[in-house]
């Protein structure tokens, strides 16, 4: 067990439908063979949509969600990078991003292929954010798309945020993570105020008939945790 | 009023005070007013405000009202055309306000007085509440969240402006937590908008009266103003003993199982007996064992915060009208009713605290110049020293009830907030009526400034959210709510009570036509804690509601259970730990106990037998030593130590010491508390490193683990994050989640822990996060203790290296195993259920 606690890598590799990918501890995912970088649920401006409703929530979430992507492309230097959808968490987002977050975006975008996959948050993306806008896309034997579609085989998606809990000897802890039947792969949300979905919850069911394994992401590194292993909330 | 607040007797001279109805009243009785209650009536008279502290028993509530209700008697039906609101009383019970009205009304009708009496509480229907603030009655009986609600109305200042007298009932019990932080800041704006106000505050013993008497007197810059003191001493000693068994005490445990014949035969021989515990789990288990012993069908009964509320009720109802012999109970029956007729007091498990326990005590016997007769039961050895110790400390009238609050800011932002909605503010004027509560006496004015800023736009130094604004300054120098939507909000998320999550418990019931379903058709039995649920697998079985339970699944929001067939043994759950630590006067007073051999005469046998063994074996420390042993046991190496500090105290010092282990290369595996010691256990052989650097405990123990150590832990402590979530719905950050509104789904609703998260990052000197830490200071992560002890310590730790386990550190050790294992260290967790799989590959 210490062995395992000491193997530091921030990574962890798994085969999806023929392809490998790199499930990495940011929450993104990178395919080397399309030199592509995936990412969830970023949900942009989460806080300000609450402020808007009187929540005032600290308004550092979407430098937070950037700075996890800013990451992740920095380790990958992709040519293709994929928002899986609900990129912003209203319509009006990308109106209330602000200056400082804007550039940043702008920098992390720069030399790259930038899609945006719509999410159900955001049917609509402004053209001043850059990047295409697509409903899904291909990914050599991957659909890519924003919501999982039950009967799909080949599929990367988002939009249900899953988490994973696990209680050993009455200690637990919840953490995002991916789910994978080896066919599909559920991606966790990369928001910094985007919540989760237990793994057990029935949605999850009729995604995954034979069941799957879900990969947890730690402080250090990611886990692979049997099915079995999750509790609910 | 209670029947036990007169005394029969001959009319004092002094009672020439009262007008002819009510001295007649009281003859007609044959009954005289007590010197108490005519001493407040003169105070009234001279518009001083009065703190009154009595014993149980002393007809408290009666001196409270009796100006009142002369006042009103004779102003007679004078003015009656323009009815104001006379008298406000402040109870922390809905059940309590309820409780008083009904026995006002005995002599407001007896005495055929024009007085309109009424309560205000969260049941009151809406027709009636508009009603009362139109036409208001002469006396209101509400709670303090109701007050808060009152004071935010638009009308408030119209409706309050004439109030002549506010009453706090059970004001020691008020003011220790943040309840009592919101209604000081309300009892400010009461005197700030009624010119003629004075303020009565009703009492048990406590060991400050003078923090009281400040809390009742609004406070100005430069004076120390205190309300004036009116105390009935106590009549007779109460006859109060430790229960004492031939058979020996376990040393950990707190089950008192040994004892419950004996608590039995005490019921039996009593006309009706209270017994008190410390925690939910002790009451259901208390209870299914006396109900073993109950041969003779005695009707005994269970009362509980997690009970539906019809049962409690339903107890409750039964316990007034004399039918029950006894009744186990937790902190819910604490305060103030009159359950009727107790004649014996038995606590059951540590008294934690003096006042705590003379509190409990009080419960029996409402007559106040009879002695109270209670026992202390002592479930394992070390109870046994801290019910000695408690005896000592009811002998000697000793207090220890805690320090006076300093207002906590989170209550600030959400009274701010409200006193916005009642009216436009100057932020210079609304600062003065703070500063005069004696919790926020002291508030800076930069710390108020902030308050306003959070509540305005959430006071964040990236000033992102000026256009979504709740407060606005306008061109008038007058801060408003922004609209009606916000003022709603307020309403909605008042209160400073965050109830962790619970989940309801009901009965499922197996069709016979379908073996080995369970459907969700039966009763509700009452709430446990989610995290508790969390840890039960179908199957498991459980005490609840005074049954044996079989846990068979969750459903929907409930979890659904059958019962089990009689004689089932209940897997005990892990024990609750009960929310209050041995005080720190009580733990000082167990340490000098266990430090003077001659103190141990006063000490049942065993414990002296137990005491000399340790002596023998390892050292019995000092009063201001702490004893540190270390020693091997199957291949593992321990250290215990034994600060009595109380359990939250000892749960922080075990984390922040394991981080140090592990810094220190020894590879801890983890540890375990309670409120006497802790127990640390690793792979690394602690005793070796000691021995080879002499300094190394003095090190791992010092001061400085309060600093970056314990910043680190609470970047990750789960208790941390308890702590921030309550802050942030009390601060009005996020909206209180209501029943039934969990379902509405993760978009409508943000983790408090990601905010947490997030906050820390970017702006650590948040004023939310400062009022997390001051909480932390106290409550569920104790501190402040932590460095008092770890003060008092220094150059006084005493380690003993030895080969096995000291009879002192076997009392801790039985914890392990019962207790849960902290850590919250997420990779460590994670990597033991993915070696669980790789295992599960290989086999």
């Amino acid at each position: 067990m210490t062995a395992l606690l000491k193997n530091k890598q921030t990574t962890c590799e798994i085969g999806l439908s023929g392809l490998a990918a790199v499930l990495d501890l940011t929450g993104a995912m990178y395919v080397p063979e399309h030199d592509a970088l995936l990412v969830a649920d970023l949900h942009f401006e989460k806080g300000s949509s609450f402020a808007r409703r009187g929540m005032m929530l600290p308004p550092y979430d979407t430098r937070e969600t950037l700075n996890a992507l800013s990451e992740a492309v920095l380790r990958y230097d992709p040519r293709t990078v994929v928002a899986l959808g609900d990129s912003f968490h209203d319509i009006g987002g990308p109106d209330r991003l602000g200056d400082e977050e804007r550039a940043t975006l702008a920098k992390v975008q720069s030399g790259r292929d930038w899609v945006w996959v719509t999410g159900n948050h955001d049917r609509i993306l402004p053209e001043s954010i850059g990047g295409e806008v697509v409903e899904e896309m291909e990914l050599g034997p991957l659909t890519l798309r924003h919501e999982p579609m039950e009967g799909a085989r080949a599929e990367i998606a988002g939009h249900l945020h899953p988490v994973g809990k696990v209680v050993m000897r009455g200690r637990s802890t919840r953490r995002r993570c991916f789910l994978t039947d080896g066919a599909r792969c559920v991606m966790p949300a990369l928001g910094a105020y985007a919540g989760g979905l237990n793994a057990c919850d029935a949605a999850f069911k009729p995604l995954f008939p034979n069941g799957f394994t879900a990969h947890l992401i730690g402080t250090e590194r990611i886990f692979a945790i049997a099915k079995a292993m999750l509790c609910r909330d | 009023m209670p029947k036990a607040a007169y005394v029969l007797g001959r009319m004092s001279k002094a009672s020439a005070s009262l007008p002819a109805v009510f001295r007649h009243w009281f003859e007609s009785r044959g009954w005289a007013p007590r010197k108490h209650q005519l001493e407040l009536l003169k105070k009234a008279r001279g518009g001083t405000s009065v703190l009154l502290v009595a014993p149980t028993g002393a007809g408290k509530t009666l001196a409270g009202f009796l100006p009142s209700l002369v006042e009103l008697a004779e102003r007679g039906g004078k003015g009656r055309e323009k009815r104001a609101l006379h008298t406000l009383y402040i109870s922390p019970l809905k059940a309590l306000a309820t409780d008083v009205a009904r026995n006002l009304e005995t002599p407001v009708q007896e005495m055929g007085l024009p007085i309109r009496v009424e309560t205000r509480t969260g049941d009151t229907p809406a027709h009636k509440r508009a009603r009362q603030i139109e036409r208001p009655p002469d006396i209101l009986l509400t709670t303090p969240e109701q007050l808060a609600l009152l004071l935010a109305h638009r009308e408030a200042r119209e409706l309050f402006k004439d109030l002549r007298r506010v009453v706090l009932d059970e004001l020691h019990s008020l003011v220790t937590s943040k309840r009592g932080d919101l209604l000081s800041l309300g009892l400010a704006r009461l005197f700030a908008v009624a010119p003629q106000l004075t303020a009565v505050g009703l009492s048990a013993t406590v060991r400050e009266p003078d923090d009281l008497r400040r809390y009742l007197a609004p406070q100005r810059e430069g004076a120390d103003n205190l309300a004036d003191l009116v105390v009935v001493q106590g009549g007779a000693r109460p006859d109060i003993r430790m229960m004492e068994l031939d058979e020996r005490l376990p040393l950990a445990g707190h089950t008192a199982s040994l004892s419950m014949p004996a608590i039995y035969d005490l019921i039996r021989r009593h006309r009706t007996t209270l017994v008190f515990v410390n925690t939910r789990l002790q009451a259901e288990y208390t209870f299914q064992e006396l109900w073993k012993l109950n041969d003779d069908s005695l009707p005994i009964a269970l009362h509980h915060g997690s009970l539906d509320v019809s049962q409690r009720r339903r107890v409750e109802e039964a316990m007034i009208a004399g039918k029950l012999k006894a009744v186990v109970c937790t902190a819910t029956l604490d305060l103030g009713i009159d359950w009727g007729d107790v004649d014996l007091v038995v606590n059951v498990g540590a008294p934690k605290g003096a006042s705590r326990i003379m509190q409990r005590i009080g419960r029996s016997n409402h007559r106040m110049d009879e002695p109270s007769k209670a026992y202390l039961v002592p479930a394992n050895r070390f109870e046994i020293l801290e019910c000695r110790a408690a005896l000592d400390a009811v002998h000697e009238a000793a207090q220890d009830t805690p320090d006076a609050r300093v207002g906590a800011l989170d209550v600030l932002c959400q009274h701010i907030l409200g006193m916005a909605c009642a009216d436009p503010f100057r932020l210079e004027e609304l600062y003065e009526e703070i500063r005069s509560a004696a919790p926020y006496a002291n508030l800076a004015w930069e710390d108020f400034e902030a308050a306003v800023a959070f509540v305005a736009t959430g006071g964040y130094a990236l000033r992102a959210y000026e256009r979504f604004a709740k407060i606005v300054k306008g061109n008038d120098g007058l801060w408003r709510v922004r609209d009606a939507r916000v003022a709603q909000q307020y309403r909605l998320n008042v209160g400073t009570i965050v109830e962790s999550t619970m989940i309801k418990v009901r009965v499922g019931s197996k069709p016979r036509a379908r073996p080995g379903t369970v459907l969700p058709r039966g009763r509700i039995l009452g709430e446990i804690e989610e995290y508790f649920a969390e840890t039960l697998t179908p199957g498991d079985t459980f005490l609840f509601a005074g049954e044996v339970l079989r846990f068979e699944g969750i459903h929907e929001d409930e979890v659904i259970a059958t019962r089990t067939s009689a004689g089932t043994e209940p897997k005990i759950p892990a024990y609750d730990g009960g929310k209050f630590p041995l005080s720190t006067f009580l733990a000082a007073r167990v340490r000098e106990l266990l430090a003077d051999p001659f103190e141990w005469d006063r000490l049942p046998p065993q414990m002296t037998e137990w005491l000399l063994q340790q002596r023998r074996r390892s050292v019995v420390p000092g009063p201001r030593d702490l004893l540190v042993e270390t020693f091997p046991r199957q291949n593992r190496f321990y250290m215990t130590c034994f600060p009595f500090e109380g359990r939250p105290a000892h749960q922080t010092l075990g984390m922040l010491l394991t981080r140090r282990l592990e810094r220190a290369g020894l590879k801890p595996l983890g540890f375990v508390a309670n409120d006497y010691g802790l127990a640390v256990y690793a792979s690394g052989d602690i005793a070796a490193r000691a021995a080879r650097r002499p300094d190394f405990m003095d090190e791992l123990f010092s001061e400085d683990m309060l600093g970056d150590d314990l910043e680190d832990w609470l970047a990750e402590s789960a208790l941390m994050k308890r702590t921030f979530r309550q802050c942030a719905v009390i601060a009005g950050l996020i909206e209180r989640r209501f029943p039934g509104q969990e379902k509405t789904g993760r978009q409508v609703t943000v983790s408090t822990d990601l905010v947490y998260d997030v906050l820390r990052k970017h702006e650590p000197d948040h004023v939310l996060l400062r009022a997390a830490r001051a909480d932390a200071a106290t409550g569920l992560l104790d501190v402040r203790r932590l460095g008092m002890l770890l003060q008092r310590i220094r150059g006084r730790i005493i380690h003993k290296p030895l080969d096995r386990v000291s009879p002192l550190s076997v009392s801790v050790m039985l914890e392990i195993g019962r207790e849960r294992v902290y850590s919250d260290n997420a990779d460590e967790i994670l990597a033991e259920a993915e070696a669980a799989l790789l295992d599960e590959a290989l086999a």
